[in-house]
């Protein structure tokens, strides 16, 4: 059994970055609207392929970035107002429904971009390693690391400080009466959906560029986003960000220490979590 | 102003609602009596146009424009407020977020963040507790206090009184009635009939579904015995 070291730690860290970045829109989507989106991995894999072709087409990362949240806000919109309008209120309909979109948009990626594995390519800027620690670390993960943590200021601040973060608050404690005191709450959903999905676009090409991309990568990031959205209680920001650290971390422990356990690890712990909060850490009844 | 006609409401199979008749004029309070489950709740969400239960008959008239065919939030920009049956306050929610979800604090017309922390001093000192850190008047208070943000000209409040001590029931007499005398309209469910009296200037008793008397409160309060009938215990 091996021990961990500070570049496993880090390893385990700058994930759980990635993970929060994809697993908050996955968890607004849940705690708000009450939809399990089963498509959010297959956003994030086709925002990862609409980054690396459009930062390789124009040469920027940030394009590349920009390109993928804007394409899959736009599917996030799509699938709100175009599919699930028709099944809304009937759960398990919607989350077959978004299961099916991911099957569509898979294989859309598939005769779109083939089967091939890409890696999004990495600005210069970011490219090389640091010297921390007395080791060498890559650069471009610990800004995986520094992003993650300003999405979570930021939608910490778009929650908590802004009218349209509070209307989310309250939508997601009882939707009824926010729509009871004159707000559409539909408006709400819809910008919700949009902005969740923009967050699986940018983990896409984010991710895209150290974990590679690949036709099965959506299932294993929604897998995750799942595990860290029973764990930390859906809806809600804080529990999203511990979460993710949990998984993050379990994940390299899992991986280093019992590689023959790599999932129990990870999925051991969330059963005990729900065995004692069955809402998650941080979720509440409605 | 508010006029109710012939409402039939359903859960599903259930008729819950049979031909409910009843007007509310502007400026007026008026009290809605009757025991538990006779249908109370059910008419203030009908009213309201929430999704649960749905309304198969009637019309429901307001300043003469059906309201039957608008969502919840439409219903609420024709300027009728709901402070609903168990408050539902936001636990997410401080105080002041509570009244600033509809209108930024700076707001100058109208209701203001200012003018209901006037009128409920304990919530101005309480502005930043969530709701669930307030005590069972403070909630009530607050559900007021969020329901006149809309700058309602009709509130209704379904049992605002219910779990609160008799204190507390005093200033939200008082509090309603102060409300009254602003030139707001209010339909209020009670179950206490003297708690309604003090109040309201009209009544109405529902039992299972139907309006089943109506009276004004000095008629009420000249002759009590056909509304004991109906109250039973009070
Ligand atoms: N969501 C619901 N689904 C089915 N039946 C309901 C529902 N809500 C209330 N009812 C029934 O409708 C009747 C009236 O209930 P309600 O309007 O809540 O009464 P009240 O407010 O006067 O106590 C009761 O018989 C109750 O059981
Ligand atoms: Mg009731």
């Amino acid at each position: 059994m091996a021990s961990l070291n500070l570049v496993q730690i880090l390893n385990g860290l700058t994930f759980a970055a990635l993970l929060f970045i994809v697993a908050s829109g996955f968890t607004l989507i849940f705690g708000l609207l009450r939809i399990v989106n089963l498509a959010h991995g297959a956003l994030y894999l086709f925002g990862g392929y609409v980054g690396y072709t459009v930062s390789g087409m124009s040469g920027s990362f940030a394009l590349g970035i920009l390109a993928s949240m804007l394409a899959v806000a736009c599917l996030g919109l799509f699938i709100d107002q175009g599919l699930l309008r028709f099944v809304r209120g009937f759960v398990l309909r919607e989350v077959l429904l978004t299961l099916g979109v991911a099957f569509v948009l898979n294989d859309l990626a598939l005769v779109i971009w083939g089967g091939d594995t890409f890696s999004v390519e990495v600005p210069a800027i970011l490219r090389g390693a640091v010297h921390i620690g007395g080791t060498f670390y890559p650069k471009y993960r610990l800004f995986v690391l520094v992003l993650g943590i300003f999405t979570f200021i930021g939608l910490w601040l778009l929650l908590n400080r802004t009218r349209l973060g509070a209307l989310i608050r309250a939508g997601v404690d009882d939707a009824e009466m926010v729509e009871a005191m004159g707000i559409n709450i539909r408006r709400v959903f819809l910008a919700t959906s949009m902005l969740g999905a923009s967050l699986a676009g940018l983990g896409g090409t984010v991710g895209g560029a150290f974990l590679t991309l690949y036709p099965t990568a959506d299932s294993e990031i929604l897998v995750f986003s799942l595990a860290i959205v029973i764990i930390g209680g859906s809806g809600s920001l804080v529990g999203a960000a511990v979460g993710a650290l949990l998984v993050g971390l379990l994940n390299t422990i899992g991986q280093v220490m019992f590689p023959e356990l790599a999932y129990f690890v990870i999925f051991g712990p969330m059963a005990a979590i729900l065995a004692f909060r069955p809402l998650g850490l941080f979720g509440r009844a409605t | 102003m508010l006029e109710v006609r012939n409402l039939h409401s359903f859960y599903g199979d259930a008729h819950v609602l049979h031909g409910v008749s009843l007007e509310v004029k502007a400026g007026e309070v008026v009290a809605l009596l009757g025991r538990n489950g006779m249908g109370k709740t059910t008419l203030i969400r009908s009213i309201m146009r929430l999704a649960q239960p749905q309304m198969r008959e009637g019309s429901l008239l307001w300043k003469g424009e059906e309201l039957k065919h608008l969502t919840p939030h439409e219903v609420a920009k024709k300027r009728i407020a709901l402070v609903p049956q168990g408050r539902r306050l936001f636990p997410s929610l401080t105080v002041v977020e509570h009244l600033t979800m509809l209108k930024p604090a700076s707001a100058k017309h109208g209701w203001t963040v200012n003018r209901v922390l006037e009128m409920f001093p304990r919530l101005a000192e309480r502005k930043n507790h969530r709701g669930n850190q307030l005590s069972g008047g403070e909630r009530q208070m607050l559900a007021v206090g969020r329901s006149l943000m809309i700058d309602p000209e009709l509130v209704l409040m379904d049992e605002p009184s219910e779990g609160l001590a008799p204190v507390m029931v005093q200033h939200l007499e008082t509090i309603i009635a102060d409300l009254g005398k602003t030139g707001l309209a209010i339909l209020l469910v009670e179950q206490n009939l003297y708690s309604a009296l003090s109040v309201a200037s009209r009544i109405y008793v529902l039992e299972t579904g139907k309006v089943v008397h109506a009276a004004s409160v000095e008629e009420v309060k000249k002759d009590q015995a056909p509304l004991m009938r109906f109250l039973g215990v009070h």
